[in-house]
This record gives structure tokens, C-alpha cells and sequence, in this order.
């Protein structure tokens, strides 16, 4: 048996805003009987252009009908501006949380309250450029995208639990996969300047002496190989390589892919690495 | 609040004289059975006494029956047992529609070079016996059916299913976990090389379960320790566990009848009254064919779960097929092998009754659920849609 909290027994026990409403200014139904849940939601703006009803039909579990209920009461009373902020973490903690494996009930809530204000302005919600990734569950490669910088998912797993990705067949696993390590590779690049201080070139380089030690060097010796460390001038990293990895043909994949790649991650996302003769 | 428990497929009741049974070898005969001390010895007695209790609700030899731990270890054993000793041949032969103990095992297998043979079910459930015989080959280790399926409630032709298998030389396997105590068997009847049952599911406490051998059977065991079970499952015997499935067994054939007219009336009725009360639901699986304490109701346009909770503040209990309580995102691998559709199969209650349940928890469950899935068909968005086509009832 799931773990509920109690606001979301009681939102699921007497749901608030129940129905739909006539005549509305946005409307929007998202998900589907196949999947195990769908939501309608419908809402109203007064003259001021802040929403004054919100009401919702749900087929779906427990904390399906618990989240659509929190839905309309969180965006009751807010401009469009303001429903637009609201995220799917928004209506899991308005309930106290949601078991990690019903998070999908909350991004399907996120998901009509966008539908339905772009259908209040008129513009169409399709993205052409999305390709389904998901056959079994219909989810597409930016929805799973999206899951994932938001709620800082970062495994297949993590990503079924808030999209229904994954659920089904699994033959989109290795899909998924390949979307996580996109993106949270970019998401480190994007990250990097802001949250490292700028390096002072003696913390630079023994940042890259420990990174080399570390991270480097065990893998190359494994192969029979070494590396040594003659210089750095600004972001150039000079090395020498030694036994294997000086005679080997493909050197120049080991180093360029494989010891900046390393020092990229560990130093800084700005080093490039050359090879000099020793 | 009184708790009306319909939910006896996933686990039942000790029984009273059952737990009476028991109670004395936890602290009073602790004694092991394999010690030399009288002591011990005269628990070893009981343990003959409770395997003759349970051969006798099977129609076996004493010498046929190996206790065991649960179903699942029963299931296992027989199927690892039957590879084991047929090195040569690779090919596993089952349903679709097994418990997870065989099904989640063979794929497994599968993904360890075996190849594994899942035969179809009709839409009433019903196993697709034309596919099961051409699906056997010369290089078939093992075929296991089930007797009866957990979630619907349907019997399989398992005798006609093993007579098949004998006639090629292949060893069969059945999975009787919810057939036992519920309609009379008899081995010495039919060509089932192996069967398995479980103790909670008649009565009996979870952690005793029995896989029957049949003589000659060629056999590899599972445990491997002990002298205990003649060699063929090692461990100390769960003594108070095995006299209580001793005692089930025993009640169990005592109320057999009672089972197949108290508890199927008590079936109908809630299953009669449910669909004439609730427009828009069905019966999933084959009506006469099955045990006579199961019925899995879908109820179209609402969600199991939702349903399961709103029950709980009744007291009632049950289970479902839908996608939410699987624990994964799509429903029961049973519904769907029967085609099941979705608007059907998310919204699938099974109800499974015993022979302690009464009219009251029927009446109960008669007034209480159609209101149950009004108020969350009110709340569905598919529902408004659909309804101007049923006005009849
Ligand atoms: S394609 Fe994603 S689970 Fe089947």
C-alpha cells in the first residue's frame, strides 16, 4: 500500500473543485485511459485577469485526483503570469509530498495548467520538433527533457517515476539513458562558471597534478602506459606520455578524448590539453 | 470498524484450530526432529502425521510430498530440478498468465540462454490448449501450467495439458497454489509430475508451502544441506508450520463441499448484484470454469486504486488489477494477455472469498460499492462522454 500523507487522503477523499466548467477561457485534457490516468482541467479569469475557478475531472489513482485537487486550489486567484511559475514540485508539496513513484501525477498536473493557458491565448501547445521516445506511454524526447532539469532526475528509474517513461516495455531504456547523459552533461557546463570561483594558476595546477594522480594516471598504467605533467600556460595544458600511450597509434584519441575529458570535469570546463616531446 | 476480508487469493486466515495445532511446538515440543532424544522423536511423529494429512487432500503417497518454504521456493525447485536433470534440452514451455514465481523465473531463464514458450489465453482466459501442444518439442525440459490463475480465477485443462506432456516424455510441472482445498484433486488420477501449494492460501501460516513429486520423478534438489525431506530439500523442518498445514489440509478436504456451494452462492450473489447494480461492468474471465471464491469485476472509466481506497473506509478489502497498484505503470499481465481493454482493465476488482466470510460482508459490499464508483465516475472526465449511451439501466 502506497504512503500517503494525510492532505492527500483528504484532497482524494473530498476532492475541491471538482467538474468542469461552462463556458471557460482556458481548457485543456492531457494524458489518456491508456496510460492509467488523464486530467481535465478547465478555468475562468475575472476582470482583473486573475483566475477566479478552477475545476477538474481526473481518471486516475489516488494521488491522481489528490493532485488535480491541489492543482485548482494552488491556481486559484492567480494571474496567468503567475500559474505559469507553478511547477510540478509546486503541487507535490502542497501535498506534503507524493510517493517518489507518483510523482507522475504531478507533472501531469503542470502539464494541463500549461495546455490550458496556452489555449486561453490562443497558441497552439504541438512542438513538431519533439519525437515520441516513449511508445508504450507516448512521452517525448523534450517532456523527459524537461523532467529531468527540473526535478534533477538522474536515473532511467527516476525519469519513470515522473513521466511514465520507461514503464511499459523498456525497449526505450537505453533512450532514456542516452537523454540523461546529454543532459546532465550539459547541465555541469552550465553550471561550472558560476559555482567555481575562478582558480588562481597555483590552485589551477595542482587541481590538474591531483586530477592526473587520481584519475588519470591508474587507468593509463593499467594499459601500460604513463603521463608526465611539463607545463601549463593559461588554459593549454602541455603533457608527455610515455611506454604505451607514446608509441600507440591512437595516442591522440587517449589524450584528447579521455585526459581532457578528465580535467574538464574534475578542474575546469576550459582546458584543452597538448602533447609536447619531452 | 468491522473488516470485510475479500482479499483471500493474496493470503487467508489461520484458522483457529489450525493456530491450536500449532502452538505447542514453539515453546513447549521445541524438540528437532532429526535428534536422537525421544524428545525430538516424538515431534518427528507429528511431522509424518501432518505429511499423511497432507498426501491424503492430494490423492498421493506420503513418500510424494516435500515441504518446503512457500510456494515460490515450489516453484522454483521444480523448474530448476527439471533443467538440472536434462542438461541437454533447453526449452521451457508455460502460460502467459503465471504467477510471478514462474513467470518472472523463466524470464530470467530466457535471458540466460533457455528458451521459453508463453502460451496464449483467450479472452475469457481460457489457455489456448491448441498452442500449448504444438509449443512441445523434443527439446522440452519442463512445461508448468498453472491450475488455476490467481487474478481471475480460471482453471486450466492442467490433467489434458500433463497427459500431453507425459505422452512426449516431458516432465509437467503445475503451479496449485489456488486451487488446492478449493476443488478436489486426485494424483494418483493424472499424469502431473509435480505440484506446488502453498499453506496461506488454505489456511494454513505464511512459510510453508509443499512441492509434490511424483515417484520416479528424476529430481535435483534445491536446498541442498541436510538429510532432511530424504535428501531433497535441506533445513530443519518448520515444524509448527508443517502441523499446521497438516490440520488445514484436513479441513480443508472437510469443507471442500462447503466451498463449492456456501462460498460459490455467497460468489454469485455479489457478483449478480454488483453488475446489475453498476452499469458499464463486466466479469474478466470465463464464468463457469472457475474457482468457486474468485470474481474479477472491471468497472469501466474508473481507476483500481481509487476504488481499493474508497473500499478501505468501508473496511473492505480486495485487490486490483490496475496499472497503480501493480507497483508498475501497466495493468495486470494477465488482464492484458486476455486483451483486456484499458478502459476495462485499469478499473479490475478482484474479489476472493472464504469459507469464514458471511452474508453480512456481501450485503456490505452490495450497498456500499455502487456508490464507490459513482462518485468517482462523476470525477472522471471519460465518464460524461459515455453516459448518454447507457440510459438503460
Ligand atoms: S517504449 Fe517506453 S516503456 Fe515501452
Amino acid at each position: 500500500m502506497w504512503e500517503y500523507t494525510d492532505k492527500v487522503r483528504e484532497h482524494f477523499l473530498n476532492p475541491k473543485n471538482a467538474g468542469e466548467i461552462e463556458d471557460p477561457d482556458g481548457v485543456a485534457e492531457v494524458g489518456s485511459i491508456a496510460c492509467g490516468d488523464a486530467l481535465k482541467l478547465s478555468f475562468k479569469l475575472d476582470e482583473n485577469k486573475r483566475i477566479a475557478d478552477a475545476k477538474f475531472k481526473t481518471f486516475g489513482c489516488a494521488s491522481a485526483i489528490a493532485s488535480a485537487s491541489a492543482l485548482t486550489e494552488i491556481i486559484k486567484g492567480k494571474t496567468i503570469e503567475e500559474a505559469m511559475k507553478i511547477t510540478n514540485q509546486d503541487i507535490a508539496d502542497y501535498l506534503g509530498g507524493l510517493p517518489q513513484e507518483k510523482m507522475h501525477c504531478s507533472v501531469l498536473g503542470q502539464e494541463a495548467l500549461e495546455k490550458a493557458i496556452d489555449n486561453y491565448r490562443g497558441v497552439s501547445h504541438k512542438k513538431p520538433e519533439e519525437e515520441i521516445v516513449c511508445a508504450c506511454f507516448g512521452v517525448t524526447d523534450g517532456e523527459i527533457e524537461r523532467a529531468i532539469r527540473q526535478n534533477h532526475l538522474t536515473s532511467v528509474e527516476e525519469v519513470t517515476y515522473y513521466t511514465k517513461a520507461g514503464g511499459g516495455c523498456g525497449n526505450c531504456h537505453d533512450k532514456i539513458q542516452a537523454i540523461l547523459d546529454r543532459v546532465l552533461a550539459a547541465k555541469r557546463s552550465e553550471k561550472e562558471p558560476e559555482e567555481r570561483p575562478r582558480l588562481s594558476n597555483i590552485q589551477k595546477i595542482r587541481m590538474i597534478e591531483e586530477t592526473i594522480e587520481r584519475e588519470i594516471r591508474p587507468s593509463l598504467q593499467h594499459d601500460g602506459g604513463d603521463i608526465d605533467l611539463i607545463d601549463v600556460i593559461g588554459n593549454r595544458v602541455l603533457v608527455a606520455t610515455r611506454g604505451a600511450c607514446a608509441t600507440c597509434q591512437a595516442s591522440q584519441i587517449t589524450l584528447k578524448s579521455f585526459v581532457e575529458w578528465k580535467l574538464k570535469e574534475f578542474v575546469s570546463p576550459d582546458l584543452v590539453v597538448e602533447e609536447v616531446a619531452k | 470498524m468491522r473488516t470485510v476480508y475479500l482479499d483471500n487469493n493474496a493470503t487467508t486466515m489461520v484458522s483457529r484450530e489450525v493456530l491450536d495445532e500449532m502452538l505447542p511446538f514453539f515453546h513447549d515440543r521445541y524438540g528437532n526432529p532429526s535428534s536422537m532424544h525421544s524428545f525430538g522423536g516424538r515431534v518427528a511423529r507429528e511431522l509424518s502425521d501432518a505429511r499423511h494429512k497432507v498426501a491424503s487432500l492430494l490423492g498421493a503417497d506420503p513418500e510424494e510430498i516435500i515441504f518446503t518454504s512457500c510456494g515460490t521456493e515450489s516453484d522454483n525447485t521444480a523448474i530448476m530440478s527439471s533443467l538440472l536433470v536434462k542438461p541437454g534440452k533447453t526449452h521451457i514451455v508455460t502460460s502467459r498468465v503465471e504467477h510471478p514465481a514462474i513467470k518472472v523465473l523463466c524470464e530470467h531463464l530466457a535471458q540466460k540462454g533457455y528458451r521459453v514458450t508463453m502460451v496464449g489465453v483467450d479472452s475469457d482466459g481460457r489457455l489456448d490448449m491448441d498452442e500449448y501442444e504444438a509449443s512441445l518439442t523434443p527439446d522440452t525440459a519442463i512445461a508448468s501450467i498453472m491450475w488455476a490463475n490467481n487474478e481471475t480465477g480460471v482453471i486450466f485443462p492442467v490433467e489434458e495439458a500433463a497427459r500431453l506432456a507425459r505422452d512426449r516424455g516431458i516432465v509437467f510441472h503445475t503451479d496449485a497454489v489456488q486451487i488446492v482445498g478449493k476443488i478436489p484433486i486426485d494424483m494418483k488420477g493424472n499424469a502431473v509430475d509435480m505440484l506446488s501449494l502453498s499453506g496461506h492460501k488454505l489456511h494454513a501460516p505464511k512459510g510453508i508451502g509443499v512441492l509434490y513429486v511424483r515417484k520416479g520423478t528424476k529430481f535435483s534438489p534445491f536446498l541442498i544441506g541436510g538429510h532432511q525431506e530424504k535428501g531433497r530439500r535441506g533445513g530443519t523442518e518448520n515444524v509448527a508450520g508443517i502441523v499446521g498445514l497438516g490440520k488445514a489440509c484436513e479441513l480443508a478436504a472437510a469443507s471442500m463441499e462447503k466451498e463449492n456451494t456456501y462460498v460459490r452462492a455467497l460468489r454469485d450473489r455479489l457478483e449478480n448484484s454488483l453488475l446489475a447494480a453498476i452499469p458499464q461492468s463486466r466479469v474478466n474471465g470465463v464464468r463457469d470454469e472457475r474457482l468457486p471464491n474468485t470474481t474479477n469485476i472491471s468497472f469501466e472509466f474508473v481507476e483500481g486504486e481509487s476504488i481499493l481506497l474508497l473500499m478501505d473506509q468501508h473496511g473492505i478489502c480486495a485487490s486490483s488489477g490496475s496499472a497503480c497498484t501493480s507497483g508498475s505503470l501497466q495493468p495486470s499481465h494477465v488482464l492484458r494477455a486476455m486483451g483486456v481493454p484499458y478502459t476495462m482493465a485499469h478499473g479490475s476488482i478482484r474479489f476472493s472469498l472464504s469459507v469464514y466470510n458471511t452474508e453480512e460482508d456481501i450485503d456490505l459490499v452490495i450497498r456500499e460499492l455502487p456508490p464507490i464508483i459513482d462518485k468517482l465516475r462523476v470525477l472522471s472526465p471519460y465518464w460524461a462522454t459515455e453516459r448518454g449511451a447507457c440510459t438503460t439501466v
